[in-house]
């Protein structure tokens, strides 16, 4: 089944600033909810393992993630697939998009994704408001880490 | 009638083991060294199976074996079958693909069957599955029929490359197209009969074993059928020769249809009990039963119906499309086909009917028989044109009923059916007088007053059940006969035990049965137990399904119990020294005419097996009689059943307010039960009217996976039910039985959504009528009481 979402988060830094921790690796990690591992592959691929609960259903999703469209410090498209095993799968991506803002940095997300297996089946009520939470994870960390390294 | 006998509501003699928790269903069965399954299930509606890596599987502890479709292949392990050919209009049989038992090369829905993981314990088999690497290449998901039969559309299977199984017709069209030339009027309306999942209370399971010592297979499953599951599982999957394989459906908690078939879960069970060397277990959690029991329904519609001036009916013309899933079902190809197509006369006058149907491949759970299996569809095609004609008519719909009611028997309808007894009219007026539908009218000031919407519908159901006549079946594609067997074996000290090839899952067989016996032969009915459900005590059988237990089980029953009375009066002539000519048998006694010679039927029985009294050369030993049934002709019930129901317009919520049936089952042999009957199936198609629905999105994800989204009907969306019988017994089995196992589900959809629609005042809605979709349909147009 088919998620999306957007929203967008101001970050007290200049662009070039955020547009660096959005391609480290360390602070992805850092930021991913559950996030056990993420491995560079190649210089826009990487490895990633994370650990997710859905309502009922808790999973290991291990899979890809490439950086795509990049334009330098504007954005990209961060776009993923992971399985996870009996729970299914997920597959999807987000576009970020960079602004300037008096306050630092405006990053924007555009996400669109596809869940299917016991996701589906036992999380589809909960998956926007999972989804949501995840991202707001994600933001938190990802200001914290921006403020850190500004 | 005595207190047990043919006609007496007897209290069910199995409900002090079911309620007392003393069932023995599947999984209460644990066997000796017994290992467990779990099944890798495609999370992809459709797509190519690159590659399988188990290696990390079979590193967890406790993993005995992970199979995969290689591995059946390798075994020569036949796929499912289809057991019914149905050709298309042009004479091409239908497009059938292979049906592995677990998948080759493609998974077809999601909840296919990819792999299969056997461990020490069911914890360990699921941690072995979380470890199987399945590679998906995914391919265009196709969950719904407007989507498989576009133009381009992936083939689902090589062998149907435009996802058409068949396009299928029965009827004379030129008759019809010539009686709707000149029709005064004709109303036309789309239907969709909304997919249903069947939830028996029991999940399906299954045990496999293997006992190396002597070559035998067992099969423990639930099965409505165990005999037709030998076959299937011996003839066409080659598990083992029918000699080394005995099934055993022991209490079974439901089936509704959905356990007729042969899956392929109980395939792989027993097939992988040999290559492991132990029994294997397999219980289907909830969600698994939603992703692949078979499931029900799933038609698209367009019904017309041709009237002359004088509100008469010419003809019909009906086009369907069915879902049939991404794979064909035991006999999923039979359901929208002659299941369906004979029953759209109703209980109508129609001089001609044509009707075509698609069978299309979707990349859905398999669609099969569910509770009525063609016959509710049919039925509701019938029942929403005729009600919708009579308000395009402006006439009374009961008066329009009336007027086009068959009232001549037999009556040989253009579509196969031949009804050989029916009183319509009288279950008609039998229940509006019940209903009390003359005061109707202030009924309904009354809800207008508090605001709400009332609403009346009838639905006037016919069906044909006692399937059926093996001959006749098989000129229409049927794989196989469809009578039953029974043998009756009387002990020497008078008791009985019958061996019979129905299944009871629910139906209260071990009473009516004994009923029958008891009743014929006179002894009491704690004297007479009833066998069923193993093929090793019951030599074979075609098991429970289409209402087919009393018309054609207990008809075998009394065949066989003939026999044991015409052996007796040998016996007898024998021990009371008159000739055989002049014994009669009555209330348990043989008895020589016009003497007071007498012996009881247990005295009999004791002398048939001790054999001093006749020359055993001449006159064999024992009493024991079997036979085997084959009905002449389908039998049919049929019935009216009115609902009313009051609408809330600012909510949509529906409540149904009162509910009258009026039911020709032919002879009752326990009212009580057949009461049951009713009522579950009243609810059962409520369910359908207002709750059910099995939804896949756009991808293929099955969104309806468990009761978080899926919505059964429950005890406070139900009234208390007002149930009434008229009875003309069937002419063509020896008890004049019908069958009532299916009939509420039948009748119930038409008369609801016939109230919904009455209440509206329009006939825009479809099933399920949820408040969400009565709520839209209140505000899309002005309803009766803003336009009053």
């Amino acid at each position: 089944m088919a998620m999306t979402m957007s929203g967008e988060v101001v970050l007290p830094a200049d662009k070039a600033t955020v547009w660096a921790k959005l391609n480290d690796p360390e602070t992805l990690k850092n930021s991913i909810p559950g996030c056990q591992s993420l491995e560079k592959t190649s210089d826009t691929s990487f490895a990633a393992v994370a650990k997710i609960k859905i309502g009922p259903v808790s999973a290991t999703f291990r899979g890809k993630v490439n950086l795509e469209d990049l334009d330098p410090p504007n954005g990209y498209r961060i776009a993923g697939e992971g399985e996870g095993g009996v729970a299914g799968f997920a597959k999807g991506g987000a576009v970020v998009k960079l602004s300037d803002d008096p306050a630092g940095t405006k990053l924007a997300y555009d996400v669109e994704a596809q869940i299917g297996g016991k996701l589906a089946q036992l999380g589809a009520r909960l998956i926007n408001g999972v989804a949501k939470k995840l991202a707001d994870e994600f933001f938190a960390k990802f200001a914290e880490a921006v403020k850190a390294g500004a | 009638m005595s207190a047990t006998g043919i006609g007496a509501r007897v209290v069910r003699k199995e409900d002090h083991r079911f309620i007392t928790g003393k069932g023995r269903y599947v999984d209460d069965i644990n066997r000796p060294g017994q290992s467990h399954a779990y099944f890798v299930r495609s999370p992809h509606a459709h797509a190519t199976i690159k590659s399988v890596d188990a290696s990390e599987a079979l590193k967890k502890p406790g993993v005995l074996a992970v199979f995969t479709g290689a591995d059946i292949a390798a075994d020569k392990i036949g796929g499912l079958i289809c057991g019914w050919m149905i050709h298309s209009k042009d004479g091409s049989p239908m497009k059938a693909g292979a049906h592995p038992a677990l998948a080759q090369g493609k998974a077809r829905y999601v909840g296919d069957h990819v792999a299969v993981v056997i461990a020490e314990t069911l914890a360990q088999a699921r941690d072995g599955a979380e470890a199987v690497v399945v590679d998906y290449e995914e391919l265009p998901p196709l969950p719904d029929m407007t989507l498989a039969t576009a133009k381009g559309a992936a083939a689902i299977h090589a062998e149907a490359p435009d996802n058409i199984v068949y396009n299928w017709h029965l009827g004379d069209k030129a008759a019809t197209d010539a009686a709707f030339a000149k029709a005064k009027h004709v109303t036309k309306l789309d239907i969709v009969n909304n997919r249903l999942v069947p939830n028996a209370m029991e999940p399906r399971a299954a045990i496999g074993e293997y006992d190396d010592g002597d070559g035998v297979f067992t099969l423990y499953t639930t099965s409505q059928n165990p005999h037709v599951a030998r076959l299937v599982l011996s003839a066409f999957i080659g598990i083992a020769p029918e000699n080394k394989l005995r099934v055993i459906a022991p209490d079974v908690g439901g089936g509704f249809g959905s356990k007729i078939f042969i899956y392929a879960e109980e395939t792989i069970c027993v097939w992988a009990a040999k290559k492991v060397g132990r029994p294997v277990k397999w219980t289907a959690d909830r969600t698994e039963e939603f992703l692949a029991v078979a499931h029900g329904r799933d038609h698209l519609t367009h019904a017309e119906l041709a009237l002359d001036g004088d509100n008469r009916i010419l003809g019909m013309r009906v086009s369907t499309k069915a879902n049939l899933g991404a794979y064909l079902s035991t006999f999923a190809s039979s359901v929208p086909t002659y299941l369906y197509a004979p029953l759209l006369s109703g209980q109508y006058n129609i001089p001609s009917i044509y009707c075509e149907v698609d069978g299309v491949y979707t990349t859905t759970a398999p669609v099969d028989a569910y509770r009525g299996a063609g016959r509710p569809e049919a039925t509701y095609v019938v029942e929403r044109l005729i009600e919708v004609a009579a308000r395009e008519r402006r006439m009374d719909p009961t008066a329009f009923r009336e007027m086009n009611f068959v009232r001549q028997f037999p009556h040989q309808t253009p579509v196969i059916m031949m009804y050989d007894a029916g009183n319509y009219p009288l279950a008609l007026k039998t229940a509006m007088d019940m209903h009390d539908v003359k005061t109707f009218a202030q009924r309904r000031s009354e809800s207008e007053r508090r605001g709400k919407l009332r609403g009346l519908g009838y639905s006037a159901y016919i069906e044909a059940c006692g399937i059926a006549p093996s001959a006749a079946v098989g000129s229409l594609g049927a794989g196989v006969g469809l009578w039953e067997s029974a043998e009756v074996r009387v002990n020497p000290i008078g008791t009985v035990e019958v061996l019979t090839g129905s299944h009871a899952h629910g139906q209260g067989h071990e009473t009516t049965f004994a009923q029958v016996v008891a009743d014929r032969l006179g002894i009491p009915i704690e004297n007479v137990s009833i066998v069923h459900g193993d093929t090793d005590k019951v030599q074979m059988g075609m098991g429970t399904y289409g209402s087919r237990s009393g018309a054609v089980g207990i008809s075998a029953i009394v065949k066989a119990l003939d026999k044991v009375v015409a052996k007796g009066k040998k016996v007898a002539s024998h021990v009371l020294e008159a000739s055989e000519g002049d014994i009669e048998f009555k209330d348990g006694q043989f008895q020589v005419k016009g003497t007071d010679k007498k012996a009881g039927f247990g005295d009999i029985a004791l002398q048939a097996y001790i054999a001093h009294k006749f020359n055993g050369q001449e006159l064999e030993p024992g009493l024991k009689e079997g036979a085997f049934y084959d009905p002449t002709n389908f039998t049919f019930p049929a019935g009216v059943h009115i609902c009313e129901l009051e609408i809330d317009p600012s909510t949509g919520a529906t409540e149904i307010k009162k509910w009258t049936a009026v039911d020709d089952f032919g002879n009752v042999i326990n009212p009580m039960i057949v009461e049951g009957q009713v009522h579950g199936g009243i609810a059962q198609g409520v369910g359908q009217a207002l709750a059910e629905q099995a939804v896949y999105d756009k991808s293929g994800q099955l969104l309806t996976a468990s009761y978080m989204d899926y919505c059964m009907p429950r005890a406070d969306d139900l009234p208390s039910f007002e149930i009434g019988m008229i009875t003309t017994p069937a002419p063509s089995n020896p008890l004049g039985l019908k069958g009532c196992g299916e009939a509420g589900a039948i009748a119930a959809p038409p008369a609801v959504i016939n109230a919904i629609t009455d209440a509206l005042g329009h006939e825009d809605i479809a099933m399920p009528a949820t408040p969400q979709a009565v709520w839209r349909a209140c505000q899309k147009r002005p309803s009766r009481l803003a336009a009053e």
